[in-house]
C-alpha cells in the first residue's frame, strides 16, 4: 500500500473489503445500482442502501428479487447511459451467467463486485475462486485484488477502463480474508475522484430524441465482425488498463499494473499467484529469499485480458521453473490460472516447466510453510504433473 | 472504432435507406439499428390482392386500422394500399363491412 | 386499495385523432411509428398489438423486447421497424431491464418518457414471471405489456401456461392436448395491488388504445395483457385475426376488464355467445368432443361470473 501519510481532505479509515467496495462505487458516482444479498457480499449492498438512503450517494438503488435481474437491471441501465453497479458471489454470479454475456455483448461498461465464494453442494461460504473464473468467457475484465485499497482503487479504475473499451468488468475479491477483514484504506476526496473520472457519455444510447435498435437480429455475415470487435477491445484493454493504472497512480500515488511482481527480477524459480493469497505468498518469498534461494513472485491482478505479455517478459529473464498455484478447479482438467499461464508461454523459444498446484479450495487455508513446501516440491519433482495438490487429507 | 460515419447509406426518392458495412470499422460495437425496415419489400410474399373498390368504399378506415403491415395509407380521404409492403393476409377484405375490399389472385 | 394516490376508475373517453377538417375521422392516433417491411407472418395479432401500443404512447417510448415472436419480427441489424428506441434482452427479463431503464431515466431527470416491456405469453407467464412480479411488488415506473397468442409462437408453437385448456401445441399434441387450465395472469398482476392492471384485445384497438393511454399516466407499475391473435399458431387463416379477437370477447373466453386501484370495470358484450363459435374456427381446438366443449363453456361461464361479481365488490 503506498501513502503512508494523510494529505489534507483525504480520510483513512479501517474498513472492511466489502465496505472498501462500497466506498469505491460510491466515489465512482454509481447512478443505478441493483443487487441482492448473498453471503459474504451482505454488507457491500448494507452499506450502499445506507449511504443512499441518507443521501450521501445520489443514486437508485432497485432491490431486485434476483440476482439475475441485478444484471438485467444493471444493463438497462447502462444502456441509458446511466452508470451501473452490482455486487455479489458464488450462486448469485452463477445465476448471473446468461446476463454477464448480454451485458458485455451489448457492450455495456457495468462494473460489478464479487466475492469469490465456494459453489454448492455442499454449503461452504468461504474463499474460492472457481465462481468467477468459471465467467471467464463472459467478456468481462476480471481483476483479482490483494488487499483492500487494491478494491477500492479497481472498482474506480475499472469504471475508466470500461467506459473505453465498452466491456463490463469484475472487481474480485476473496470471501471473509477481505470481505470482512480490515484494513486501513485511504479514501481520495471526491473531487480529485471526478478529475480521473469524468461522467459516462456512450455513443449510443437508448434516447429519444436518438431512436435506435439495440441487439436486433444478426446474420453469420455479421455477428461474426461483432465479435471480432470484442476481441480488439479487450486486447485494446491491456493498454487502457495500464494507461488508467498510471495517471491513477501520478495522482493518488498508487499503482498496481497487470501483474505485479515481487522479488522476481532474478528469481529462477517464480511463483504464480492471485487474489489475497499473494501476501501470505510474499511472506515465503522473504523467508526463502533469506536462506539465499532464488525464489520469485509473480501476482496476476488482471485475468481477462490475461497479461500474456507481461508473464512472457518475466519469465524470459532466466526463470528455470514455474509454479502456478490455484485456489480453484476446472474439473477434468487443471487449475484455471495454471491453463492460461501454461497457454501463455507453450509457443516460447525457451521451454520452463510449469506446476499447477491446487490448493486451499473452500477457504482451506494457505499457510506460508503450504507455499514454502510447494517451492521445495517444484525443485525436487523432476516429473511433470497435471495437478499437484496441497494438503489433501491421505 | 475510428469513425462509425463510414458506413455506406443509400436512400431513394422515398427516403428509403439501406446500409451497407465494408468491414468491421465501419460497424457500430453492437448491433445498433440506422434505419428502419422500409429497404424489405414484403410485398412479394403476397399471394392474394387486395383491391379496394371506389365506388363502394365509404372512408370508414377499418381496412387502415386493422392493417398489421401498417401499408394502408389515407390519399385524399380514401385508403391506399401500399402494394410494395401488402402480404396479402386478407384482413381489410374481412373487416370491411361495406364488402368494398375485392380479393384477387396475385399474378407473378 | 391501500397504499398511494387513490385512483378513480375512469372509463377511457371516446375520441378521435387527426385533422377532421379532411373530413376523415381517425378513432386511434393516426401517425404511424411502426414502419412497414417487418418480417411478421401474415395477418399477426401481435404486430397490430404494437402498432397500436406505439400510436397510443407515442414517439417518447423506450421499449424493451425479451425473447419470443418480436425479437424477429422487428427486423434484422442495422434495420428496425419501431421508430423509437428498442433493447433486445434475454428471455427472463423484460421487466428487470425495464427497471433498469426506468432508474437509469430518473437519474438522467427524465420524468415523461414511457419504459415498455414488450413480452409474449412464455416471457410473461412462465420465465419471466419472477421477475415482473418483482417489478411490480416494487412499483417500478412501467408498462409491461404481455402480447397473449396463448403458446411459444416463435420456436414453433409449444405449450405455455397461457395456452387455454384443449388446445394443440406442437408439445400438446391432440391425443394429449392442454389438459390444464390457463394461467390466469392479470388476477396474479392484480393480486400484487398493482395501481393498474387490465385486459385488451388487438380487435377493439379503441380500448387497448385507451388503456395505454391511461396506463401512461398513472405513477408506478402496471400491466396489460392483449389477446394476439396468431393465425400459424392457432390453426386458422390469416384474414381471421380480427374476427376471432371479437369472437374471444363475445364469448367472454377472453373477458376486457380493468383493475384500477382494486376495483373492477368489466366490459361487456351485447350477447355472451356460445364459446363453440370462437373455438370452430381455429384448428388448434378441431379435435374437441362434445364433452371438450361443453367443458370449455362451463369453465367459461363459471369465470364469467367470478368477473362480474369481482366487478359488483
Amino acid at each position: 500500500m503506498g501513502g503512508g501519510f494523510i494529505r489534507r481532505g483525504w480520510v483513512k479509515l479501517v474498513i472492511t473489503g466489502n465496505h472498501a467496495v462500497s466506498y469505491g462505487a460510491k466515489l465512482a458516482r454509481a447512478e443505478v445500482i441493483a443487487a441482492y444479498p448473498i453471503t459474504p457480499q451482505t454488507e457491500v449492498v448494507e452499506k450502499l442502501s445506507t449511504m443512499v438512503a441518507n443521501k450521501e450517494l445520489k443514486a437508485k438503488f432497485i432491490k431486485v428479487e434476483s440476482e439475475h435481474s441485478a444484471m438485467a437491471a444493471c444493463i438497462g441501465a447502462s444502456a441509458v447511459g446511466a452508470r451501473s453497479f452490482t455486487a455479489t458471489s458464488s450462486q448469485g454470479l452463477a445465476l448471473m451467467h446468461e446476463m454477464l454475456h448480454w451485458a458485455a455483448n451489448a457492450r455495456l461498461p457495468v462494473v460489478m463486485a464479487n466475492i469469490n465464494r465456494a459453489m454448492g453442494p455442499p454449503w461452504n461460504i468461504w474463499s474460492d475462486q472457481t465462481d468467477s473464473l468459471a465467467q471467464r468467457d463472459t467478456g468481462w475484465l476480471q481483476f483479482y485484488c490483494e488487499n483492500n485499497q487494491e478494491i477500492l482503487d479497481t472498482i474506480i479504475q475499472s469504471y475508466k477502463v470500461c467506459e473505453k473499451v465498452l466491456l463490463p468488468g469484475m472487481v474480485v475479491l476473496d470471501a471473509f480474508i477481505l470481505s470482512h477483514t480490515s484494513e486501513p484504506v485511504e479514501i481520495p476526496p471526491q473531487k480529485l475522484i471526478d478529475e480521473y473520472l469524468p461522467a459516462y457519455n456512450p455513443k449510443y444510447k437508448l434516447d429519444v430524441k436518438d431512436p435506435h435498435t439495440f441487439g436486433g437480429l444478426t446474420s453469420p455475415d455479421l455477428y461474426y465482425e461483432l465479435r471480432y470487435k470484442i476481441q480488439n477491445s479487450m486486447e485494446d484493454a491491456l493498454s487502457e488498463i495500464k494507461r488508467a493504472d498510471s495517471s491513477f497512480k501520478r495522482k493518488f500515488g498508487r499503482g498496481y499494473g497487470l501483474v505485479e511482481e515481487y522479488r522476481a527480477r532474478d528469481a529462477d524459480t517464480l511463483l504464480i499467484v492471485s487474489g489475497s493469497m499473494s501476501s501470505t505468498a510474499k511472506v515465503a518469498v522473504d523467508m526463502m529469499r533469506e536462506k539465499g534461494e532464488r525464489a520469485g513472485l509473480l501476482r496476476i491482478r488482471v485475468f481477462r485480458p490475461f497479461p500474456k505479455d507481461e508473464i512472457r517478459r518475466v519469465v524470459r529473464r532466466g526463470v528455470k521453473r514455474i509454479g502456478v498455484i490455484d485456489r480453484n478447479i476446472s474439473f477434468g482438467s487443471e487449475g484455471i490460472f495454471f491453463q492460461e499461464v501454461k497457454s501463455a508461454l507453450c509457443n516460447e523459444k525457451r521451454k520452463v516447466p510449469i506446476y499447477g498446484f491446487v490448493a486451499g479450495l473452500g477457504g482451506r487455508d494457505v499457510t506460508v510453510e503450504d507455499i514454502i513446501n510447494i517451492k521445495k516440491s517444484i525443485k525436487s519433482n523432476n516429473r511433470l504433473k497435471d495437478i499437484i495438490w496441497v494438503g489433501v487429507k491421505k | 472504432m475510428k469513425k462509425s460515419g463510414s458506413k455506406r447509406k443509400k436512400s431513394n426518392k422515398k427516403g428509403i435507406k439501406t446500409i451497407i458495412f465494408k468491414g468491421h470499422k465501419d460497424m457500430p460495437p453492437c448491433a445498433i439499428s440506422f434505419a428502419n425496415t422500409m429497404y424489405n419489400k414484403t410485398g412479394k410474399w403476397r399471394s392474394i390482392k387486395p383491391v379496394i373498390l371506389k365506388e363502394k368504399c365509404t372512408s370508414c378506415l377499418l381496412c387502415w386500422k386493422f392493417c398489421p403491415e401498417a401499408c394502408v395509407s389515407i390519399k385524399n380521404k380514401r385508403p391506399v394500399i401500399d402494394y410494395e409492403y401488402c402480404k396479402g393476409c386478407g384482413i381489410c377484405q374481412e373487416v370491411c363491412v361495406k364488402g368494398a375490399v375485392l380479393l384477387e389472385e396475385e399474378k407473378k | 386499495m391501500g397504499r398511494g394516490k387513490k385512483i378513480s376508475p375512469v372509463r377511457p373517453r371516446k375520441r378521435s385523432y387527426g385533422k377532421r377538417s379532411n373530413g376523415v375521422r381517425f378513432s386511434i392516433p393516426q401517425e404511424e411509428i411502426m414502419s412497414p417491411g417487418h418480417v411478421a407472418c401474415q395477418g399477426c395479432g401481435a404486430t397490430l398489438a404494437m402498432r397500436y401500443a406505439l400510436k397510443a404512447l407515442g414517439r417518447n417510448t423506450i421499449v424493451v423486447i425479451p425473447a419470443c415472436c418480436w425479437s424477429v419480427i422487428d427486423g434484422p441489424f442495422p434495420y428496425s421497424s419501431l421508430g423509437v428506441p428498442l433493447f433486445h434482452t434475454a428471455f427472463e427479463t423484460a421487466a428487470s431491464t425495464a427497471s433498469g431503464i426506468a432508474a437509469g431515466l430518473e437519474m438522467e431527470g427524465n420524468k415523461d418518457t414511457n419504459v415498455l416491456a414488450w413480452a409474449g405469453d412464455g416471457g410473461t407467464a412462465d420465465i419471466g414471471i419472477q421477475a415482473l412480479s418483482g417489478a411490480v411488488e416494487r412499483r417500478d415506473k412501467i408498462i409491461y405489456v404481455c402480447y397473449d397468442n396463448e403458446a411459444y409462437m416463435n420456436t414453433g408453437i409449444q405449450r405455455s401456461s397461457s395456452t387455454p385448456y384443449g388446445a394443440w401445441t406442437t408439445t400438446t399434441p391432440v391425443e394429449e392436448f392442454k389438459s390444464r387450465p390457463k394461467k390466469n395472469m392479470v388476477e396474479i398482476i392484480a393480486a400484487h395491488d398493482i395501481p393498474y392492471a387490465a385486459s385488451a384485445n388487438i380487435s377493439y384497438p379503441e380500448d387497448f388504445v385507451g388503456k395505454l393511454k391511461k396506463a401512461k399516466g398513472i405513477p408506478g407499475a402496471k400491466y396489460i395483457q392483449v389477446l394476439s391473435p396468431c393465425p400459424a399458431g392457432w390453426k386458422y387463416s390469416s384474414e381471421m385475426t380480427i374476427r376471432l379477437g371479437k369472437l374471444a370477447f363475445e364469448t367472454c373466453v377472453y373477458p376486457l376488464y380493468e383493475v384500477e386501484g382494486g376495483k373492477y370495470i368489466v366490459k361487456k358484450p351485447a350477447r355472451k355467445r356460445p364459446v363453440e363459435e370462437y373455438l370452430k374456427h381455429q384448428g388448434r381446438f378441431k379435435h374437441l368432443t362434445k364433452t371438450g366443449i361443453e367443458q370449455i363453456q362451463h369453465d367459461v361461464d363459471l369465470a364469467w361470473e367470478k368477473l362480474l361479481r369481482k366487478e359488483s365488490i
